[in-house]
């Protein structure tokens, strides 16, 4: 067929994308090389971990069920609470940021961007380091605790409201100017019902995760069960802490559970 | 065919269309519509024909400035549309109904609230959101799709709805918004050939019971033929052929849509 | 014309309407149980603006205490970045049900369901009292966030693959291991990229929090400052914080358009 001077090959990746590839797994050596070499861990400490934890165990069994009335159940209405009205804020606050951040509604770049900076801030600072801020601006409390999880949350949703209104069929919307509709009825009736089922599904998605973080915001002050926990903690009260741990696990796997059911009938 | 017997014509705003002098350029200098002029007046149905690409898109859209033109004047039953800006736009789009080739319709609403989003140019906002709209405007969004032949689909989602049946949903909107003319954006090129006839025959049916006039862009020479009072034939972005159907030539088609072995 | 007034154009929802109402009375009372009053907001409004005027400017003399603290971070996200998604990838595989069978994916998803539903920060309280003060236990801890994270995705993936080239495997004769290297991999290589370098964005973030309760990183140092009331240092650590995120996120991405061309 062909003269057989030049055998021809066949690869899989061009030489660029190869030395790409092998850099990024160099450099990920590197790092772990370099990481592991320099971090100050004590090995025996490792070594011991296992009978530690065994240890720590041990004294948690039995959980304390008796103090459930009396410390913990209010504590915990108190971290759903703070679930939910947290996840409220954040979606009061998201959606007009999400709007401000989709480039196909609001097209001023600078408002653009300026939507990005909100929620990449809000996202970018966890929600422990937002309920410390909170804590010293309200005071301990839940209060605390539900502006906290309002504001890390705003960064999540709005990113993904304003990527679901990108993601709008424009020919609806088309139709709806050349009826002449004021943009607020545009809105409503052109953008709304296309990113309703997103919405809902985003806000189930988020409520969930709030349910595992109002958790542990008491830790540093902020109201719900993590100060309870806290409490037990600093007491060594370990059959307390075994309880509170399991009414997290219930209650997280409660609400895990009830947000795939509503899932599965919204969509 | 096309018998002239308009009816509900009734006084009121004259309902015509002047189109002078449209220039259209998304890259200046290089023009995509170089300079249209025509006129449409009373109950007639213009088609318009010429190649993909030629502008007749950007020349419907240009009308009720969902694009803006950047030169020329356009006269939409009296109002200047090339001036206008904020309510007064929404107020002069309201004149001007259209129907879109891929329909278009808010695929989660219903069959109802899509033709009543004909009317959101003219409902306040409140009543939108609580769907408070004003009984006329139900009454006659149910009559309307009556007339279109979806009476027993009123209530049923759109995306429930087949693409003819889309397709009339999209037409009931456009006349919902009592327009002084409509305009159709290739209307039928979603659809199988019957539906594309029976699409064609219901928005011609309109323009006589109503008195409005029809702008349709369309590709079918056939259909526009059969359906059109008027055709105007369009190529790189000109006028080159306006008049009725019966004079359109095959020299004047060689001429719009270039070649001559597809004519056979 | 008649017989149209009497249609209605909309049908009522009453499940909609009565799941509305149920949620403003909620709100109602969660709002009521949270203790918003007149004077408890004015004086929130007073301390927010002395806090924000006491951040202002930031305060970055003591640098060297927090690059150490930004490295230190930056140990744990990675080293627990690796051992993570090595440690996820066999229990993710004995996770998934359409290849293995249920004595092995029982305790494997019970293992990723535990690892899930605690918060890191619980992890974080429970190896601090077992292995210290220190990184180690930020580390151990992200590590089982990383499983709970990535076992569950992986295994996702998997469940979601075509069996077929499965089966002309098996038909072929090739042994497990072959199987999983042709078969399956391939299918969820890219998915797996993109879990693991979201992995390490998010142990990058998560490690910048252990610290509070005393695991390690950078967390420590900004926990410290801000129970001294040294809110100065408090904003410069936050922003270093946003900083070293913003980079892993934009690392994170250049790795995966390297490996999804």
């Amino acid at each position: 067929m062909t003269d057989s001077a030049t055998p021809r090959k066949w690869e899989r990746f061009t030489p660029a994308q190869r030395l790409a590839r092998f850099g990024v797994f160099l450099s990920m050596a590197v790092l772990l090389a370099v990481s592991m070499r320099t971090v100050s861990v004590i090995p025996e400490f490792l070594w011991d971990a296992p009978t530690q934890m065994a240890d720590l165990f041990r004294r948690m069994w039995p959980p304390d069920t008796a103090s459930y009335a009396e410390n913990v159940h209010d504590a915990l209405v108190e971290t759903m609470n703070i679930a939910g009205m947290g996840t409220m804020l954040a979606l009061v606050m998201a959606l007009p940021v999400g709007v401000m951040g989709a480039s196909n509604i609001v097209r001023v770049p600078a408002l653009n961007w300026l939507s990005k900076l909100i929620l990449v801030s809000s996202r970018s600072v966890n929600t422990l380091v937002w309920a410390i801020l909170f804590v010293a601006v309200f005071g301990p409390g839940a209060l605390a605790g539900t502006v906290a999880i309002g504001f890390r949350s705003v960064g999540f949703c709005g990113k993904l409201l304003s990527e679901a209104l990108e993601e709008c069929d424009k020919g609806p919307i088309e139709a709806l100017r050349a009826a002449g509709a004021p943009w607020p009825s545009i809105f409503l009736k052109g953008y709304w019902p296309q990113i309703a089922p997103a919405f809902w599904g985003i806000t189930l998605f988020r409520w969930d995760i709030n349910v595992r973080e109002s958790a542990v915001i008491g830790l540093v002050g902020a109201g719900g069960i993590g100060v309870a926990l806290d409490t037990a903690l600093n007491l060594f009260r370990w059959q307390q802490v075994a309880l509170i741990l399991l009414c997290i696990f219930a209650v997280v796997i409660a609400a895990e559970v009830l947000v795939t059911k509503i899932r599965q009938r919204i969509i | 065919m096309n018998d002239n017997s308009c009816k509900g014509n009734g006084g009121g705003a004259p309902r015509s269309l002047i189109v002078k002098d449209l220039v259209k350029e998304y890259v200046p200098g290089k023009p995509v519509l170089r300079g249209i002029s025509f006129e449409v007046s009373g109950c007639t149905t213009v088609a318009i024909i010429g190649p993909s690409g030629t502008g007749k898109s950007t020349l419907l859209r240009c009308i009720n400035r969902l694009i803006d033109p950047t030169r020329g004047s356009i006269d939409v039953a009296g109002h200047e549309m090339t001036h206008l800006s904020g309510g007064e736009l929404r107020r002069a789009r309201q004149q001007v109904g259209m129907v879109f080739q891929e329909f278009n319709l808010v695929e989660r609403l219903t069959v109802i609230e899509n033709v009543l989003c004909g009317r959101l140019g003219s409902v306040p906002v409140w009543r939108a959101w609580l769907r408070r709209y004003p009984q006329a405007d139900i009454d006659r969004a149910f009559e309307l799709i009556e007339q279109v032949g979806l009476a027993d689909f009123a209530t049923a989602r759109a995306d429930a709805l087949s693409g003819g049946q889309r397709q009339r949903v999209g037409i009931a909107r456009a006349v919902m918004q009592s327009p002084s003319i409509i305009m159709a954006d290739e209307p039928t090129s979603s659809l199988d050939p019957k539906t594309s006839v029976e699409i064609m025959g219901l928005l011609n049916e309109f323009s006589r019971a109503r008195g409005i006039p029809i702008l349709i862009n369309i590709h079918d020479v056939n259909l526009a033929k059969r359906f059109a009072d008027r055709i105007i034939g369009m190529a790189r972005g000109s006028v080159v052929f306006d008049g009725p159907p019966d004079e359109l030539a095959d020299e004047h088609l060689k001429d719009i849509y270039g070649g001559e072995g597809w004519l056979q | 014309m008649s017989a149209h007034a009497a249609k209605r154009p909309f049908r009522p929802n009453w499940g909609a309407r009565a799941g509305w109402v149920l949620l403003g009375i909620y709100c109602l009372y969660a709002v009521g149980t949270l203790e918003i009053t007149w004077p408890r907001f004015l004086i929130g409004l007073d301390n927010g603006a002395r806090f924000l005027s006491e951040m202002v400017p930031p305060n970055f003399q003591r640098w060297k205490l927090l690059l150490e603290g930004l490295f230190e971070t930056m140990q744990i996200a990675v080293i627990a970045s690796a051992f993570g998604v090595a440690l996820s990838l066999p229990i993710g595989l004995a996770a998934a049900r359409n290849l293995m069978p249920a004595w092995a994916t029982w305790p494997a998803r019970a293992v990723i369901a535990v690892c899930r539903s605690f918060h890191p920060v619980i992890f974080a309280i429970l190896f601090v009292k077992a292995v210290g003060f220190g990184p180690l236990a930020g580390i151990l801890t992200l590590i089982f966030a990383s499983i709970g994270f990535i076992g569950k995705l992986f295994a996702e993936a998997i469940e979601e693959i075509s069996l077929k080239p499965v089966e002309a495997c098996r038909a072929a004769g090739a042994p497990f291991m072959s199987l999983l290297l042709y078969a399956v991999l391939p299918q969820v290589l890219n998915r797996f990229i993109g879990f693991a370098t979201y992995q390490f964005d998010a142990n990058m973030r998560n490690s910048t929090m252990v610290g509070i309760v005393g695991a390690g990183g950078i967390g420590g140092t900004l926990f410290s400052a801000f129970q001294r009331f040294d809110y100065d240092i408090l904003a410069a650590i936050l922003l270093s914080i946003i900083a070293l995120i913003m980079c892993s996120e934009y690392v994170a991405t250049r790795v995966k358009a390297v490996f999804n061309d």
